[in-house]
């Protein structure tokens, strides 16, 4: 299975990467971007042949090493 | 008393400790890898140096919070060994749930390298207590993610346990309430995004930074 995790910094948490991309957006002329956030996206392939396994793993990883839980969120996707 | 830094692959500020603490106090420090699952037995310290552990990637400690040392660092923390994460050690040491909350991108999004002055808040602290009347110290930071950040009950509760021991002056990072150090609910783990390592002899702008050191050392 193929996995992809998303990972963003909580509502709330300044996002200083967002800001001065919005600013400088602002600067070419999008006057009209607002909420610019900045996140990674983490894929990998997994040997699990099921999906509520693969997610499984792949949550038990978002815990414990690709998301700081104290100032981000995590989303993932699995695929064949 | 006898102290050990913890050596990541990057970290660049071992030596400067080595140096800091062995000349403030007459300590004796040993260097470990970490890739070691044991420190040396009987240490009063345990300094978790700056630098760029792991290359800062993913975030900024989050890989050297998993090295094999770390197990034997959070078992002496608890047998209340003083543990002392400065910079890139403090990240290391919120990564790896010793501290609570987490070191942002600083707000103005640029690295910042400059002596600061800090207000010391608790003077009674095992890491501050050297500082006698002292109500100032200079050291230098130098990081790109110093800001510290917690959510506000944390904070409320840090402020409320006399944990805040450092505060900047003048912020410099948009650290949340001019957070620069704090130490844990025992109180023998401290995270200082300052660097007393670059400010503990007169030569270079500061020796605040050995009064610091000291103040370990009284409690060793």
């Amino acid at each position: 299975m193929k996995a992809r995790v998303e990972i963003f910094l909580k509502p709330g948490v300044l996002d200083v990467q967002g800001k001065a991309i919005e600013a400088a957006l602002h600067g070419l002329g999008f006057a009209g971007v607002r909420g610019v956030r900045v996140g990674k996206v983490i894929t990998f392939d997994l040997e699990a042949t099921d999906r509520a396994g693969a997610e499984l793993e792949a949550r038990r990883m978002s815990e414990t090493l690709l998301a700081n839980q104290v100032i981000e969120t995590f989303h993932i996707e699995i695929a064949p | 008393m006898k102290a050990a830094v913890v050596v990541f692959p990057g970290s660049n500020c071992d030596r400067d400790c080595k140096v800091a603490v062995e000349r403030s106090t007459g300590a004796t420090c040993e260097l470990v890898w970490h890739a070691e699952t044991d420190l040396p037995a009987g240490l009063d310290l345990i300094i978790l140096p700056g630098g760029f552990a792991h290359g800062d990637y993913l975030r900024c400690g989050a890989m050297a919070a998993l090295s094999p040392i770390m197990a034997a660092v959070k078992g002496a923390a608890d047998r209340g060994v003083a543990v002392l994460g400065i910079c890139n050690g403090f990240q290391v040491l919120c990564e790896a749930g010793l501290l609570p909350g987490a070191l942002l991108r600083n707000a103005g999004l640029k690295y910042v390298c400059k002596p600061v002055a800090l207000t010391i808040v608790n003077p009674q602290s095992r890491f501050t207590r050297a500082y006698a009347n002292q109500d100032e110290a200079i050291m230098t930071i130098g990081n790109g993610e110093g800001n510290y950040f917690a959510p506000d009950p944390v904070l409320d509760r840090l402020e409320g346990e006399g944990q805040v021991v450092f505060r900047y002056k003048s912020n410099p990072n948009g650290s949340a309430r001019d957070i620069a150090g704090i130490v844990n609910g025992q109180g023998n783990v401290m995270g200082l995004m300052p660097h007393p390592d670059r400010a503990f002899e007169p030569e270079l702008g500061s020796a605040d930074g050995a009064l610091l050191f000291r103040s370990i050392a009284l409690a060793a």
